[in-house]
């Protein structure tokens, strides 16, 4: 089958898909997305989190044909327009919070949801927030000190906005 | 073949490292951009044009005779490229990290759960898996060796490898054994100097490494007649060597590159898909791509040695260990990968940073039909120091004293003796570890009153308002050694290139170090700035094409490659300033290279580095070798065998539901001597990682063997630690230079894993009041309900 549908604000079309492909695989292998990973393909992870229609969902347990004219965004659409570091990922860098980096697309885009729906979230929304995102190599300590730096961050630009 | 192009190869080519800070400063990681753009190129991320996706059909049983294996169904499937079986292999046969014991496809037999029979090549990764379906096998199934009992009666059993295969160095299903005699050994006079003993009997269960990402690469068919190959491992050379017999290839014409490591931990020591896809790349001229699934995943590496462990300790009144007696039990699986490295860690560091006057000790792997066991963090000093530490406390409680107390009155410092008579000759500091973390501040009490009861355990399943929570503190230290042992010539080759480069003076670093996430390239650029004065540096992408960088394992990368890079730069360094005298007749003594000039130190700036290289490049390569080690002798475990050592304390605060059996860590605290911290924030986060793992094996991380079997082959079942179960995790880190080491560093990564399991099980037993003998701790071990 043919699927269309809006990847990081491109219109993007995927030809001769098979009914079982998730969007996940159809990201990765075939519109050149692969920012997305596949560490479980089950939903236990995360690491495959992305915005369907604004909501963060694990794209493994989507089905290809479920995105049908609908708006994805993927990490590789994090960043500024001017392609610059968006603030959520600038933080995760500063902080330390990338060992093998496995992890941190799907962590990023669940962060930026996060401050998106509560700017200063206590460290035990950002647990709540967070627990369906494994990392094995950080112990999540400096994960935690970069959703606490980019809430800062956040805070101080809308701060200064204002 | 020139035409086509790989996708995604960002991290393939050089890149420039960040923040201009020499060693010391915690410059900002140079794939760091890469990585939150999504744009690094892990091995699962690789694409090739017209590239097939390759797959492997595993055995269902733990051990069976193959009698047939039919691949006519599956060759007829329309995608389907191409199938083999051993019978295709065009070389040897068998490979493996030590012994060559381990099939490439099975031969006649399967050996464990999940070995790999046949392979498949299509052009959709779901034919592929119809494909492997359609391949019928014959068992005449087996009754599995499981457990040690039944390995060392082979007589009523029988072996996992008959006696006329045996490639191994011990006899029977031993796969290997190493004894260890100290001081008098364990005798009845020696016994009788003891006022107290305390023993008891230990097991730990099989943890997996559980990297996320899944074993993968892409293995392109060059025209040469050879294979190129993008992979994520831990050492491309050793990768090499094992791969090229096994595809009839000499090895220049396996050529490798290090695509992008979603983590390894050990799991990446032994090959996976890197022969497999190579034979598919070979046979059907197309580059293949072959990605394990979550679950072929926990098939597809060995796991950490569960092992069975009796420990007894005498000792004085006053709480001087008088002895200790001493048998490990590790189950090596159907294959020997690293474990004969196991044992022999096991036996050297199972007695922990102790001085004890008399040892006898026994360590064992056994050859089973489970899962091939082999490197994982910590490496053979983990399970011990579960025993060892537990053994602590008990003798601590037996003769009333602090449990602290008491390890500081025996703990080894440095002149001190290790069991193996090697001598501690660098700083150990393992009482004064163990005082910083009793110092540092506990976190507040419960406060019943004030709790949000996602902090509680049980967290998000609101189990409990406070009720039934108890909080336990609990002590632990551990020893590690760093670096390949026992007489391995253990070297890494860097290379080191020099020039100008848009006007300024530009170092690249050219290594084949596997950075599987450690950070290892940050401070290989942070070396070149520091001995070259130089502010650029890029980092060449790591391959075959230079020397071998030996594994990134053991702790050792610093140490090694990063030791490599310090010596390739200063040769550079030579090089430019021995240009410099040759042309400008320069006599001083004390010259150097700053801030992008060369420098002397009495009578300041000479020459700009531009200037002097104009349009030459300097280009040197270097190994680094680390002192000789011998091996142990095999009845009296005697012999100068590591390299170097490494100490870590942890105390942990836990808060357990005992109603329940649930467990919330508060707080694990970490003090760690790390010689000297070349990047102190990627030290502090291999601590904490470290730690973490430590966590996952005290109280939830279990591959469950039934019968040999798997029964958790996924997140689902196999549980590592979420960020709801991991606490702070403070880190003091003390820095004392080994005078053997470069900058007089220590290897960081393993020794919080191998220290911090002990004190979060001490924590639970001093809440609950029960023995607590196995990990991981599961809530029918704290409810009675086993
Ligand atoms: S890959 Fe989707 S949740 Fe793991
Ligand atoms: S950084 Fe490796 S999994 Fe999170």
């Amino acid at each position: 089958m043919r699927v269309t549908f809006t990847a990081n604000g491109k219109p993007v079309e995927a030809d001769d898909v098979w009914e079982g492909e998730s969007l996940l695989y159809v990201l990765r292998e075939r519109v050149g997305l692969p920012g997305s990973k596949n560490a479980c393909e089950q939903g236990e992870c995360g690491s495959c989190t992305v915005y369907l229609d604004g909501t963060p969902v694990c794209s493994c347990l989507v089905a290809a044909g479920q995105v049908q004219d609908r708006e994805v965004r993927t990490v590789e659409g994090l960043s500024e327009e001017n392609g610059e570091l968006g603030l959520v990922q600038q933080a995760f860098i500063d902080a330390g919070a990338v060992q093998c980096g496995f992890c941190t697309p799907g962590l990023l885009v669940q962060t930026d949801a996060l401050l998106d729906r509560a700017p200063q979230p206590s460290d035990t929304d950002i647990r709540e927030a967070l627990s369906g995102n494994l990392c094995r190599c950080t112990g999540y300590e400096k994960i935690m000190d970069a959703v606490r730096l980019a809430s800062a961050r956040k805070c101080q630009k809308v701060g200064t906005a204002e | 073949m020139t035409t086509r192009t790989i996708r995604g190869q960002k991290n393939l080519q050089d890149i420039t490292t960040g923040s201009p800070h020499g060693i010391g400063g915690s410059p900002l990681r140079p794939d760091g951009t890469l990585k939150v753009k999504g744009e690094f190129a892990y091995s699962s991320d690789m694409w090739h044009e017209d590239m097939l996706w390759g797959m492997a059909l595993r055995s269902p049983h733990p051990r069976a005779t193959i009698l047939s294996v039919d691949i006519s169904e599956a060759l007829k499937t329309p995608g389907v490229y191409a199938v083999l079986t051993h019978e295709d292999i065009p070389g040897s046969k068998y490979y493996g990290l030590e012994i060559q014991d381990q099939p490439a496809l099975a031969i006649d037999k399967v050996r464990y759960h999940g070995e790999a029979i046949a392979l498949v090549a299509a052009d959709h990764p779901e034919t592929a898996r119809r494909a492997v379906k359609k391949i019928k096998v014959e068992y005449e199934v087996l009754t599995p060796i499981t457990t040690e009992e039944q390995a060392l009666n082979p007589e009523l059993n029988g072996y996992v490898h008959e006696p006329h295969e045996y490639k191994s160095h011990a006899s029977g299903n031993i796969c290997h054994s190493q004894k260890l005699v100290h001081g008098q050994g364990v005798t009845e006079e020696v016994k009788a100097l003891a006022d107290v003993v305390v023993r008891g009997e230990y097991e730990v269960g099989m943890q997996d490494q559980a990297f996320l990402g899944p074993e993968s690469g892409l293995a392109v068919p060059a025209e040469d007649g050879g294979i190129d190959l993008y992979v994520a491992t831990q050492w491309l050379h050793v990768d090499r060597q094992q791969m090229a017999p096994v595809l009839g290839l000499p090895e220049e014409k396996v050529r490798l590159t290090l695509a992008g490591v979603g983590g390894a931990f050990g799991g990446r020591e032994d090959l996976s898909m890197q022969i497999h896809a190579s034979l598919l790349a070979l046979r059907t001229g197309k580059p293949v791509k072959i990605v394990y699934s979550r679950d072929e995943s926990f098939f597809g590496h060995v796991h950490r040695h569960p092992a069975k462990m009796t420990y007894e300790h005498g000792a004085t009144r006053d709480g001087k260990l008088v002895y200790a007696d001493v048998r490990l039990v590790l189950d090596g699986g159907a294959y020997a990968s690293a474990s004969p490295a196991v044992v022999g860690n096991a036996a050297s560091l199972g007695n922990g940073p102790y001085n004890i006057p008399n040892v006898r000790m026994e360590a064992i792997a056994l050859y089973t039909n489970n899962p091939s066991c082999g490197a994982m963090r910590g490496f053979g000093a983990v399970q011990a120091c579960f025993g060892y530490e537990s053994q602590m406390d008990r003798l601590a409680a037996e003769l009333g004293m602090d449990p602290v107390e008491l390890r500081q009155l025996n703990a080894m410092s440095e002149g001190d003796y290790m069991p193996t008579g090697q001598q501690i000759d660098s700083p150990a500091p393992v009482a004064e570890l163990l005082q910083r973390v009793k110092d540092m501040p506990l976190p507040p009490p419960l406060d019943l009153a004030n709790l949000d009861i996602r902090e509680l355990p049980g967290a998000l399943s609101n189990t409990s308002h406070g009720e039934g929570i108890v909080r336990g503190i609990g002590y632990s230290v551990g020893i590690k050694n760093v670096g390949f042992s026992e007489g391995f010539d253990d070297y890494s080759t860097a290379r080191v290139r020099l020039e100008v480069i848009g006007g300024e003076p530009v170092a690249m670093v050219h290594t084949a170090m596997a950075e599987v996430g450690q950070g290892g390239i940050t401070v290989h650029g942070q070396i070149a700035r520091t001995e070259l004065g130089v502010e650029k540096v890029t980092i060449h992408p790591a391959n075959t094409e230079v020397g071998s960088a030996g594994s990134t394992s053991a702790s050792r990368q610093t140490y090694m490659t990063g030791g490599a890079v310090k010596l390739a730069a200063e040769a550079v360094k030579q090089a430019l300033i021995a240009k410099g005298r040759k042309r400008y007749g320069w006599t001083h003594p004390d010259l150097d290279l700053v801030g992008g000039k060369v420098v002397s130190a009495s009578q300041g700036a000479l020459v700009s580095m531009v200037d002097l290289l104009g349009d030459e490049a300097i280009d040197l390569t270097r190994e680094h070798h680390h002192r000789p080690t011998v091996p142990f002798d095999k009845e009296t475990g005697q012999g100068f065998g590591h390299v170097q050592y490494t100490f870590c304390a942890n105390r942990a605060v836990v808060d357990v539901d005992v109603d329940l059996g649930l467990v919330k860590v508060v707080e694990l605290t970490a003090a760690q001597d790390v010689g000297k911290a070349l990047n102190p924030l990627s030290v502090i986060g291999q601590i904490q990682g470290g730690c973490t793992q430590a966590l996952g094996l005290a109280v939830m991380e279990e591959i469950i063997v039934k019968d040999g079997k798997v029964r958790n082959a996924s997140f689902t079942d196999y549980l590592i630690p979420t960020i709801l179960d991991v606490p702070p995790i403070p880190v003091d880190m003390l820095e004392l230079p080994d005078p053997n080491a470069p900058y007089g560093l220590r290897g960081v990564g393993e020794a919080p894993t191998v220290s911090a399991t002990p004190s979060i099980v001490a924590a639970i037993r001093q809440a609950t009041g029960i023995a607590l003998n196995r990990i991981p701790v599961r809530p029918e071990h704290l409810t009675g309900t086993l």
